[in-house]
């Protein structure tokens, strides 16, 4: 039990002290990017249970992120003044629509963030049950392939799309009320507070995930990816658990989507593109797969740079490269656990040989 | 006739894989950036060469890149996996489309039609059609013929062939595998270049182009039945007269939308492809 909170209780001791090192150095603006990385690591995490524990590749991630952000920011925007039904006053009477004035005064009435996020989660779920279900029968090429063209189909309908802003995307979103006091909002006011909010979540993924990994269904799906005929000989549901395992990522991907576009306060069709789906592959694949910490370190690192624009016009390029680099050398990722004994022996071994564990 | 053109760039591309996952077992997912590159070599060639010689000179340096892909990336490669080249040509096809990116930006190119202008057609028993959609589905067919008489009738394409049935096999006749590999790499480069020059003047040509062919001829390649050349040229013609017809229906926005909706289920109903039977398809390795 110890064992599995010691690095919770380490990494949350991090972030806090990322935020007191911006305090004192007086850079709180970079508190900014931090915070859009850790709705990108939410993503990150649950593709990592997908990819390294489920043993199942999705090209794809991208564009359930691109339907929770495009569902939350569509609804919070989409002005039903002019539509007066029966619905939409049933509606405002449960307190599900907010009145605000938008950036030129006009009055709008919207959806409620709380319920355009449930609504987000609750399309997701069923859109990834429709797909995961027959993609996840698919292997190797053809799964890759598959949901490589759900994320496009994605893509393009968002791209093609008007009521959906087509190339420009929504903007416009206002932020998430959660508590009293407590807004999702990229307002430079609430940064601090929207930095542990974010990263708060990400430990709570991070602790649920964990868990799963360590319950009868994570001992299950270690199985599966070992030897998928014989975890099935054992009686494991095999399918059941590999398309939960797939909902539950996507569901990761699609709050981060909704979350984070609150923040940012708008998204884009590139949100949904394919480069970010690989992009998202890559930093789970440098992590070691079947690690959650090495995919979340990874992620904290790289998505940071990245957002900084420290990759400059080299962005995906960057991401390239690395996924070809750690493929070929170290498919088993950078950060594995039993890295630190490899080294070890092939030091004692052979002084010379240390690069090459 | 727009419908035919797209096929016969579809089929190209499909029979690009094929020839590639037959030899090796995997998908190449830089085939589209093949196509790619193949258009805007020649399209900066052609700045100061003739049109044949430019085009001549983009498949060669398409084919010494395939070449070169082959022989950095997977040649020493031991009994890799399906997820690591997956993610291996993922990641080639990325480095190819970013420094096309950096070596002629985001503008678009195209060539020159081949004979004749954009505006002008050719009279054909009652139907005009331009002339560059004869110089495709010409030089498709002519692709077609040789790859089929370079299988078949040479003993290279033979020794190709031999390595695709049984590696081991052809390895005790005395066959190098791994040059055969190489050289499935730069087969497939060269037909993709070639199949970027000739269809450049029509849809032109983008440095991030190729990932929506090769989704398209991978589309095309399944639906052919993975590994079925023959096939992929019947299966190129269907989606491209599908998708053709699809804009009359469909805003031309999801058009593309259409094509992998059209791979999804194939991969979900039939994966064996329409022409190819469920039994063979059981014996490849996925």
């Amino acid at each position: 039990m110890a064992r599995r909170y010691l690095p919770v209780a380490a990494f949350a001791g991090l972030i806090v002290a990322i935020q007191l090192a911006t305090l004192f150095t007086g850079t709180a603006y970079h508190l900014t990017q931090l915070t859009m990385t850790a709705y990108y690591s939410l993503i990150i995490v649950g593709l990592c249970m997908l990819i390294g524990y489920a043993g199942q590749i999705s090209l794809g991630h991208a564009g359930f992120f691109a339907i929770g952000g495009y569902v939350a920011a569509f609804l919070t925007t989409w002005n039903l003044k002019p539509h007066p039904g029966a619905f939409v006053s049933l509606l405002g009477k449960s307190g599900a629509l907010v009145a605000r004035p938008d950036a030129y005064g006009v009055s709008l009435l919207t959806v409620h963030p709380w319920l355009a996020c449930a609504a987000a989660i609750l399309l997701t779920v069923v859109i990834a049950y429709l797909v995961g279900g027959p993609v996840l029968k698919l292997k190797g090429h053809y799964l890759a392939m598959a949901t490589l063209g759900f994320g496009i189909i994605v893509y393009r309908m968002v791209l093609g799309t008007e009521f959906l802003g087509a190339a420009d995307g929504i903007s416009d979103v206002p932020g998430f009320p959660l508590l009293s006091g407590m807004v999702i909002t990229g307002n430079s006011s609430a940064r601090v507070s929207n930095y542990y909010l974010a990263w708060g979540l990400v430990v709570l993924g991070m602790v649920l995930l964990l868990n799963l990994v360590h319950s009868r269904v994570g001992r299950a799906l270690a199985a599966v990816h070992g030897a998928e005929d014989a975890a099935g000989a054992m009686g494991i549901p095999t399918a059941r658990y590999k398309l939960n395992t797939f909902v539950l990522s996507a569901v990761f991907a699609s709050l981060a989507g909704v979350l984070l576009t609150h923040y940012n306060g708008g998204i884009g069709p590139s949100e949904a593109g394919v480069m970010k789906s690989v992009r998202y592959v890559a930093i789970v694949a440098i992590g070691g797969m079947a690690n959650l910490w090495g995919a979340l370190s990874m992620s904290l690192v790289l998505n940071y740079l990245s957002l900084r624009g420290y990759f400059g016009t080299y962005d995906d390029a960057v991401f390239g490269v690395i996924l070809i680099l750690i493929m070929l050398f170290a498919p088993d990722g950078l950060l594995r656990r039993h890295l630190l004994s490899d080294l070890k022996r092939a030091v004692s071994r052979n002084p010379a040989e240390e690069e090459a564990p | 006739m727009a419908g035919i053109t797209y096929g016969t760039i579809y089929a190209i591309v499909a029979i690009g894989f094929n020839i590639i996952y037959n030899a090796t077992g995997i998908i190449n997912f830089a085939q589209g950036e093949f196509v790619m590159l193949g258009g805007m070599t020649a399209v900066t060639l052609n700045q100061f060469l003739p049109l044949p010689l430019a085009i001549l000179a983009a498949v060669v340096i398409t084919t010494i890149v395939g070449a070169v892909i082959e022989i950095v990336f997977i040649r020493w490669l031991h009994k890799p996996s399906v997820l690591r080249m997956v993610i291996i040509t993922i990641g080639i096809s990325i480095l190819i489309r970013e420094t096309a990116l950096h070596i002629w930006g985001e503008s678009v190119k195209a060539l020159p039609y081949f004979t004749g202008s954009s505006g002008s057609s050719i009279n054909l028993g009652g139907v005009y059609i331009s002339s560059q959609i004869l110089w495709v589905v010409g030089i498709g067919a002519l692709v077609v013929a040789a790859l089929g008489a370079f299988f078949n009738l040479t003993m290279l394409g033979r020794q190709m062939r031999a390595c695709s049935a049984n590696r081991d096999a052809a390895r005790l006749c005395g066959i190098d595998a791994g040059n055969m590999v190489t050289l499935s790499f730069m087969v497939s480069a060269a037909i993709g270049a070639l199949g970027g020059c000739i269809i450049c003047p029509i849809t032109y040509v983008q440095y991030d182009s190729g990932t929506p062919l090769a989704i398209k001829g991978f589309t095309v390649a399944i639906l052919g039945g993975l590994g079925n050349s023959t096939a992929a040229v019947g299966a190129g013609m269907i989606l491209g007269i599908l998708e053709s017809f699809s804009i009359w229906v469909l805003p031309t926005a999801y058009k593309e939308a259409i094509s992998i909706a059209i791979l999804l289920a194939i991969l979900f109903l039939k994966p064996a492809g329409i022409f190819g039977s469920p039994e063979a398809a059981r014996l490849k390795e996925f």
